[in-house]
């Protein structure tokens, strides 16, 4: 596009200024390289990066001004524009200066671009050839560093590469939060480096490969994988969490051997954590299920034919079946399996949720905000439950970023404090069993009893933000709902955000595969129909099969022992069954148990939609074709309604419409259209009053199983390079409760309650609140669940000392 | 070697306190490491992180940035030979060498006995006394080979009382009080007397922000 064609869609207010002779208008306080990108002229650069401050740091961007004081060089990326500013980005000047700046840049870089990951789409390739002088003087030998230096388990780093743009070391810092990068030494030995034996252990480190703007840092998987010039993308959303990240899945010869992050302006901004970056790892799994299986007399599993297989699972879900899964399914999927379960098979017991998280039918009832809602200027953010860094990774670096620079208050109520604490107005710590006391506290406390830093949380002038997770396992879900319903009563102007674990909940939730309280519409309004109880919860449906009650229980892409917050309830339910029907893509505890496996396809093998937290929704883009005879979730649902008894139902062209988004199951009068795609308005439904039991007062300490983002997760086990990065089992105690109980660091400790006994490591940790004894949930080593009894609101355990070692 | 000892800690957090922000007092505290140890230990490092909040490397940034500051051990005393023009004009090179035959030690080495590290440096600043050196900072000017020999017999008879190497961060700071500005953020201290002065002299229209 030239400057001229252009010339319709810009500015004519602002301020005038002059670039390369033509008029133009830039806004207040724009940077000079931003105004020439609006305007259609590129400058090169390396540093500069629109989502991170600007440094100055390489020159790239130097061009030739005139501020009235006669033609200077200055680099835009520093400058802003200012009245009648004249800019020469092609003069004489410019280009001897950025002649210089890459010939000095290339004189100590190595010439290995025919082995270098980054050559083919290396803005340093690409700027000298389109800016260079084509030629280097430079006869001296080059500064030399040893070849790649892992700086952690995804990312290494080849120091003779780097031009010190300050790209990653910034993001590190100034985004992630994490500065385990940074320049080490002067001069000429100036490199990026970690300190000994600090890795650059982040969860955002990949981002900093992407952003590397020459191939020194590169990541672990991708490595020699392919040429950029071989890659085919497909626009994508990350699906290991509901953040709802933008992504592009990029293939060659058919596997998925990268995925970048895109820059979304309602989203993501273009980071990514490690989880949504490297997930793509485990889709060519040696030990990924292929082909359909059953189980053998022995136990063992042999393969069958898809025939057979949908036959049986189409007779075991004839007899009294239920299904536990397919939160992380497509919308499409999502609807398919909920029809063909419903009206072909007349299950009634489903959930997409595993108890385990925040329920469907409360946060039905409370009215959503968007992120660009909560992280506006000026408002307030409440965070109750879990660390939003371990669950919303990619939405936890918006959320901070705002909260750094002041323009968003944050308070958060949690039994640990989260990573945001030291920024945060307060962190309230609470207890299980006493958080929705500890909210109402907060909220309702006179101005004189109220400390000021909770004064924003009763200023109706901010807008009020309330991020909710499901924040510990181990206790009834009932005092999340309770607090949720507080601050609504106190604010009822308060927008609220799930912060899901689980991809497509808010998907599983539009078609009908939560249990709930489902709309009945008539002719021209929508009516709550108490009657329209759908599915059932987890819980009820796995002590129904413990009870013997149910025959078959379909799991899709579900793993309840490793999940469902009782273990033992969750074992029990699949010992008790007749029949257990996996659609999956590996063995996981759960699936060890199952009948017949159903081979299903992953990530980036399937086209379909996605709807995050906010309720918006994007595309999953297919880039590889499944391997094996693996089929879609959408397919299998599909066959199956061809086999069952009674097939009356509109499965089959559901199968077909729902390839494109036709008027079931979202009414496109639901949408709220914008440039940054889709949004589904969901319809507030009040919600009956939980009021929870009061807690039961007893010794010991109340147990808390969070969230860590890395974990055993089924995808994260099987992915190669990720697989390593789960932590092994220890629990957190605050100092003054392992004083009061006698407990000296470095030895292990003993926990028990009438359920379990168990010796397990701990560190005393201040962040965890005092009373609180905090453990990560499915990490390697120990599974705090075996403590918990679901019927119990709170669970106890005592600690002692354990033996010295 | 090892982190701060508990006096040094104490010391630590008088110095933390003198600034507003703690990151400040990085430097300060890297001239007690090094006068604790001799040089700037990893562990040290990490303990300095953990007394300002910063990260480990973040530390390791600014102390690598100094030449001063060293991260591996050296000698009791630090033997600093200029080559750098004036000096080299002078015999400088010559020098170094000299000082390399009769300590068994190439440039950058240690003496087995741990008493001296040599290094070559570039021009400090005394070229008027070329060929010059240092000796734990300490200057030595219009060197030979025989005034050489003797300062080193002389520090090794103990006769030239030089302090270890590390000693600088011994140089404490003195402000006096009026000229003290108290503990506060830039932007919350008041505009220096001179500022202040020359403002109200020029009578100008200019508004100090620094006094908002
Ligand atoms: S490693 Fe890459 S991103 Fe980091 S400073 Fe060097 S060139 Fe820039
Ligand atoms: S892009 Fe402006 S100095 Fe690097
Ligand atoms: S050249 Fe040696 S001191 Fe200046």
């Amino acid at each position: 596009m030239t400057a001229t064609e252009s010339s319709a869609v810009k500015a004519t207010t602002g301020v005038p200024f002059t670039l390369n002779g033509q008029e133009l208008h830039a806004e207040e306080g724009e940077l000079l390289i931003e105004a020439c990108d609006k305007n259609g002229v590129h400058i090169p650069r390396f540093c500069y990066h629109k989502r991170m401050e600007s440094v100055g740091m390489c020159r790239m961007c130097i061009v030739e001004v005139d501020t009235g004081r006669g033609p200077a060089l200055q680099p835009s990326c520093m400058l802003t524009v200012t009245p009648e500013m004249k800019v020469e980005t092609e003069s004489e000047a410019t280009k001897d200066a950025q002649d210089g700046v890459l010939e000095l840049l290339l004189a100590n870089h190595p010439l290995d671009c025919p082995v270098c990951d980054k050559g083919g789409e290396c803005p340093l390739q690409d700027n000298a050839f389109a800016y260079g002088p084509g030629e280097s003087r430079f006869v001296e030998e080059k500064r030399h560093f040893e070849k790649p230096i892992p700086i952690s388990d995804l990312v290494k780093l080849d120091r003779e590469r780097c031009i010190l743009c300050d790209r990653c070391t910034r993001f590190a810092s100034d985004v992630a939060g994490d500065s385990l990068i940074h320049f080490i030494d002067r001069g000429s030995s100036t490199q990026v480096n970690t300190f000994p034996d600090h890795p650059f252990a982040s969860y955002y480190s990949g981002n900093t490969v992407q952003i590397c703007p020459v191939g020194a840092l590169t990541a672990a998987p991708y490595r020699f994988k392919a040429r950029p010039w071989d890659l085919t993308g497909s626009p994508s959303t990350a699906t290991v969490d509901s953040s709802g990240s933008r992504v592009l899945v990029q293939s060659s010869q058919d596997k998925v051997v990268r995925i970048q992050g895109v820059d979304s302006d309602a989203v993501n901004w273009g980071w990514l954590s490690d989880k949504e970056r490297f997930i793509y790892e485990a889709n060519v799994s040696e030990d990924r299920i292929l082909q359909p299986m059953r189980r053998a007399v022995d136990g063992s599993l042999e393969p069958m034919r898809w025939n057979d297989a949908l036959k049986q699972t189409s007779e075991a879900l004839g007899k009294k079946a239920a299904a536990i899964g397919g939160a992380r399914l497509t919308l499409e999927a999502q609807h398919v399996w909920q029809k063909v379960l419903a009206d072909e098979f007349s299950v009634v017991s489903y959930d997409a949720s595993l108890g385990d998280d925040v329920s469907a039918d409360v946060v039905d009832s409370l009215p959503k905000a968007t992120y660009d809602w909560a992280f506006n200027a000026g408002s307030v953010v409440v965070v109750v439950g879990q660390d939003l860094k371990e669950i919303l990774p990619s939405i936890y670096l918006r959320l901070r970023g705002v909260v750094k620079d002041g323009s968003v208050e944050l308070v958060e109520f949690n039994y640990k404090s989260g990573s945001l604490a030291k920024l945060a107005r307060k962190s309230v710590q609470s207890r299980p069993g006493e958080l929705a006391k500890d909210v109402k506290q907060a909220f309702t406390a006179t101005p004189g009893e109220r400390s000021s830093d909770l004064n924003c949380l009763v200023d109706t002038d901010k807008p009020l933000t309330v991020i909710f997770s499901r924040p510990n396992v181990a206790e009834s879900a009932d005092y999340l709902t309770e607090a949720l319903q507080v601050i609504q009563s106190v604010r009822p102007d308060a927008h609220f955000l799930p912060a899901f674990r689980r991809g497509n909940t808010v998907g599983a939730q539009l078609a009908g595969l939560t249990p709930g309280v489902r709309e009945v519409a008539t002719e021209d309004e929508i009516i709550v129909e108490q009657v329209a109880v759908v599915g059932r919860p987890t819980a009820e449906i796995l002590q129904e099969a413990a009870n013997g009650e149910v025959e078959t229980l379909l799991l899709l892409g579900a793993d309840p022992i490793s999940d469902f917050p009782d273990k033992a309830l969750a074992e029990a339910a699949l010992d008790a069954v007749n029949t257990v029907i996996a659609v999956d893509c590996f063995e996981n505890p759960s699936v060890a148990s199952a009948n017949v496996i159903l081979p299903v396809a992953m990530y980036g093998e399937v086209n379909g939609h996605f709807v995050n937290s906010e309720g918006r929704l994007s595309p999953l883009g297919a880039r590889v074709t499944a391997p094996g005879l693996v089929r879609s979730d959408l397919e299998i649902a599909a066959s199956l309604a061809k086999t069952a008894p009674q097939s009356n139902s509109d499965a089959q062209s559901s199968l077909e419409t729902s390839h494109m988004l036709g008027s079931e199951p979202i009414a496109w009068d639901l949408l709220e259209l914008s440039s940054e795609g889709a949004r589904i308005k969901t319809p507030t439904k009040p919600i009956q009053r939980v009021k929870a039991d009061v807690p039961t007062v007893a010794d010991g300490l109340r147990l808390v199983i969070g969230n860590k983002l890395w974990d055993q997760g089924t995808i994260v086990e099987n992915s190669r390079t990720l697989a390593g990065l789960c932590e092994t089992f220890k629990v957190r105690i605050n100092p003054a409760d392992a004083d009061r109980f006698g407990l000296t660091a470095g030895a292990e400790i003993v926990v028990k309650n009438a359920k379990a006994t168990a010796s397990v490591p701990f560190i005393t940790d201040s962040s965890v609140a005092e009373g609180v004894l905090w453990a990560p949930a499915n990490v390697r080593g120990f599974d705090p669940r075996s403590f918990v009894t679901f019927s119990e609101s709170v669970c106890y355990v005592e600690v002692s000392a354990g033996e010295q070692k | 070697m090892s982190r701060l000892t508990s006096a040094a800690v104490i010391e630590a957090e008088e110095i933390i306190a003198r600034y507003p922000r703690k990151k400040s007092a990085l430097i300060p505290l890297l001239h007690l490491a090094q006068a604790q140890d001799g040089y700037v230990a990893d562990d040290a490092m990490e303990h300095i992180a953990e007394l300002l909040d910063i990260t480990p490397v973040e530390v390791l940034g600014t102390c690598s940035f100094y030449e001063m500051f060293k991260r591996e051990p050296v000698g009791k005393y630090l033997v600093n030979i200029c080559t750098n023009i004036s000096c080299q004009l002078m015999g400088g090179e010559e020098l170094l060498h000299h000082a390399e035959k009769t300590l068994g030690i190439k440039s950058g080495g240690t003496t087995e006995d741990g008493m001296f590290t040599i290094e070559d440096v570039e021009c400090i600043a005394a070229c008027t006394e070329a060929p010059c050196m240092q000796v734990n900072y300490r200057y030595a000017g219009r060197l030979d080979e025989v005034r050489f020999d003797k300062i080193v017999s002389e520090i090794r008879e103990g006769k030239l009382a030089i302090p270890a190497h590390g000693n600088l961060g011994d140089v404490k700071q003195h402000i006096p009080q009026e000229r003290e500005s108290g503990i506060k953020p830039p932007e919350q201290t008041e505009a220096p007397a001179w500022f202040v002065r020359r403002m109200s002299e020029s009578e100008s229209e200019v508004t100090i922000n620094a006094n908002k």
